[in-house]
């Protein structure tokens, strides 16, 4: 069983009756524990891809099947529903919550899940901040936070439902290139640890932490790669520390 | 996300946006404060009335020339003189129908009276003998007039508390001559103070014999209208019926329709004073309901705003799995919270304003009771919850339907 599963795949936006085909009969299969970057330049439709590959958009035609099971015959709730039990996000811009704490934003997916013991809820989001190694932050407010912690509390956000699959939209694009390190060398750890991650970005250098590229452009799959000179994000712990 | 979950956050974002709060939930503070204290002092103020009119007796009927329906005033109270009603036809009452055991006819005017070189503006009332029967009062000094003294019609004058004090000052005005239209009269009494009572301040008006007052000082022969004690409450309704059938037959009316005179009792009038004020409160707590309304539209139009700048707030909240109701409630918890809290302190000033009026009414000296009705109370909460929920259940459908996509691109 593949955990993603697209066949023929295509999204096009109807604007004043004027159609815009961005995405063309895509098919690809995504495993289970997979590091897939999903590359192209700005328009060539990776972010479509990912919204629709997260739940958060519906395909125009063709087939998706997340664990087998289909996708685009899902309503509104049940998006909501996948959202809340599958995946987890990082976006560029963080999106954190203003004047909350960093535990509080931890928490926000736990709120939506039916997790109604707060002892557990913060039990559940300790541990995801830990992993990121940010449980001394636990009770600051978001605002005081550098860029990369903030990326690291929304990363913990992420992980705090336990998701099959993470989808960082360019995480390391707000970010400077240390901090970026750490961003990557999390991601990297989280996928040794099992979990499928699926990064959009469209720097080579970032797309080469992953495993598995696919380029795309102008809505087609260009190419489908493993990475060969893979870049390890070592040093970004010496430099953490 | 449970309720309770949701009332925390939006508490939060209640209190770190203080000032814009607070002036959102002014709209609602006003709105319920202003049918609190309507209602409250539209209750006091019917309760002023019916106790004054109470002081003077419930054993009392009064007639008015001129024919009215039960419900509506009669013509005489609308400024139209009518002639019919005389002293003749209350003395005739008296003597045929055993229950009435006291009555006088009034007659009214306005003038300067004089005595030496102090003046004053003042209102002087014929009645005959029997007034202080009729409205259970007394003279403070002196006497009142007898039957005689009226039949003869001497000039006579019982000054009303006020009147007195004005006219005299510190003098004993007793067997002092003052002059009223030209005519001297003799003050012979000084009446207790009264106060105000049936919208009129009893304190402030000589009293003449009746007939001297119609003959020299106004040229009339009818009374304006006449007040009727009956001995016991229980016999109230025949006597007014029985004054009916005297008065008709002395008027020559064969159908009651043709009616020139209308008799109610005091139980009656009490009825459409309370009529009257209710109807009075109510048209005031709609006004106050108005700015209910414009504190509604407020609650829009902030809920509006707060939608639009949590744009990506809401988009990411989807993201995290929040349904749409989940982003519909949240929405309306916080409409109905802003507008509850401007209920909360708008019931509290309400109370609080009634309270003080009632005790400044009570310090001058009004029989006023301080009274908030429980419906009052509801009615503030109900409503309160209510314009939260109507008002914000489009913006709150608003953030339920935003795409999560543009949502969270929105800049």
């Amino acid at each position: 069983m593949s955990l993603i599963k697209v066949t023929d795949l295509c999204k096009e936006y109807v604007n004043d009756e004027v159609v815009t085909p961005v995405l063309h009969k895509m098919s690809f299969q995504i495993e289970e524990g997979e590091f897939v970057a999903i590359m192209g330049p700005s328009g060539s439709g990776k972010s479509t891809l990912m919204h629709i590959l997260s739940f958060l958009d519906k395909s125009s035609c063709g087939k998706y099947f997340f664990k087998d099971r289909d996708v685009s015959k899902l309503n509104d709730d049940e998006l909501a529903q996948m959202r809340s039990k599958e995946v987890g996000f990082v976006f560029q811009s963080f999106n954190l919550l203003p004047r909350t704490t960093v535990l509080e934003n931890v928490m926000l997916p736990l709120l939506y899940d039916g997790v109604s013991n707060s002892n557990i809820r913060v039990y559940k989001a300790k541990q995801a901040l830990v992993n990121v190694g940010l449980e001394h932050r636990l009770n600051y407010y978001t605002s005081q936070l550098s860029g990369g912690e903030k990326q690291r509390v929304a990363i913990a956000r992420a992980l705090v439902n336990n998701p099959s699959i993470i989808f960082a939209d360019e995480p390391t694009g707000n970010l400077d290139s240390k901090s970026g390190l750490q961003i990557m060398k999390i991601l990297q750890s989280l996928n040794e640890e099992g979990k499928t991650i699926i990064l959009v970005t469209h720097e080579r250098y970032t797309a080469e932490h992953a495993k598995r590229i696919l380029r795309i452009k102008d809505g087609v799959i260009e190419s489908d790669e493993k990475v060969i000179n893979r870049q390890i994000a070592q040093i970004a712990t010496e430099l953490a520390k | 996300m449970d309720i309770f979950e949701n009332i925390k956050n939006v508490w939060h974002i209640i209190g770190r946006n203080k000032i814009r709060s607070f002036l959102t939930m002014l709209g609602i503070v006003i709105g319920v404060m202003s049918v609190i204290v309507v209602m409250s002092v539209g209750a006091g103020a019917q309760s002023l009335i019916l106790n004054q009119v109470k002081s003077m007796g419930t054993n009392l009927v009064g007639i008015l020339p001129g024919k009215a329906d039960e419900k509506g005033p009669p013509a005489s109270v609308m400024g139209v003189v009518i002639t019919t009603l005389t002293d003749g036809d209350i003395k005739e009452l008296i003597k045929e129908i055993p229950y009435f055991i006291a009555g006088t006819g009034y007659v009214k005017g306005t003038d300067t009276v004089s005595w030496q070189d102090q003046k004053i503006d003042t209102n002087f009332t014929g009645v005959n003998a029997e007034y202080l029967l009729v409205e259970d009062t007394k003279v403070e000094k002196g006497r009142f007039f007898t039957q005689e003294e009226e039949k003869t019609n001497s000039r006579l004058a019982v000054l009303g508390y006020d009147a007195a004090r004005d006219l005299f000052l510190d003098e004993d005005p007793l067997g002092k001559q003052i002059k009223i239209k030209k005519t001297f009269f003799t003050v012979i009494g000084v009446m207790i103070e009264r106060g105000v009572s049936g919208m009129q301040n009893q304190d402030d008006q000589i009293f003449v014999p009746l007939t001297t007052a119609q003959k020299l000082l106004l040229g009339i022969d009818h009374v304006s209208f006449a007040r009727l004690k009956v001995d016991e409450a229980k016999n109230v309704e025949s006597a007014v019926d029985q004054a009916k059938i005297v008065l008709r037959e002395r008027h020559d009316i064969d159908n009651p329709e043709n009616d020139d005179f209308s008799i109610r009792s005091m139980a009656q009038g009490l009825e459409s004073v309370t009529q009257i004020t209710d109807a009075l409160t109510m048209f005031l707590v709609a006004v106050a309901a108005i700015a209910l309304l414009v504190g509604g539209v407020g609650i829009m139009n902030i809920m509006l705003a707060a939608v639009q700048e949590r744009t990506r707030e809401i988009g990411l909240r989807k993201a995290v799995g929040a349904k749409n109701k989940n982003i519909t409630i949240q929405f309306l918890i916080e409409s109905v919270m802003i507008t509850s809290l401007g209920g909360i302190i708008g019931i509290f000033l309400g109370v609080m304003i009634s309270f003080v009026v009632a005790r400044i009414a009570q310090g001058l000296g009004y029989d006023w009771e301080f009274i908030i009705s429980f419906s009052a109370i509801f009615l503030g909460c109900f409503v309160s919850v209510g314009v939260g929920l109507v008002f914000g259940i489009i913006p709150a459908r608003k953030a339920s339907r935003l795409d999560p996509i543009e949502a969270l691109r929105y800049e």
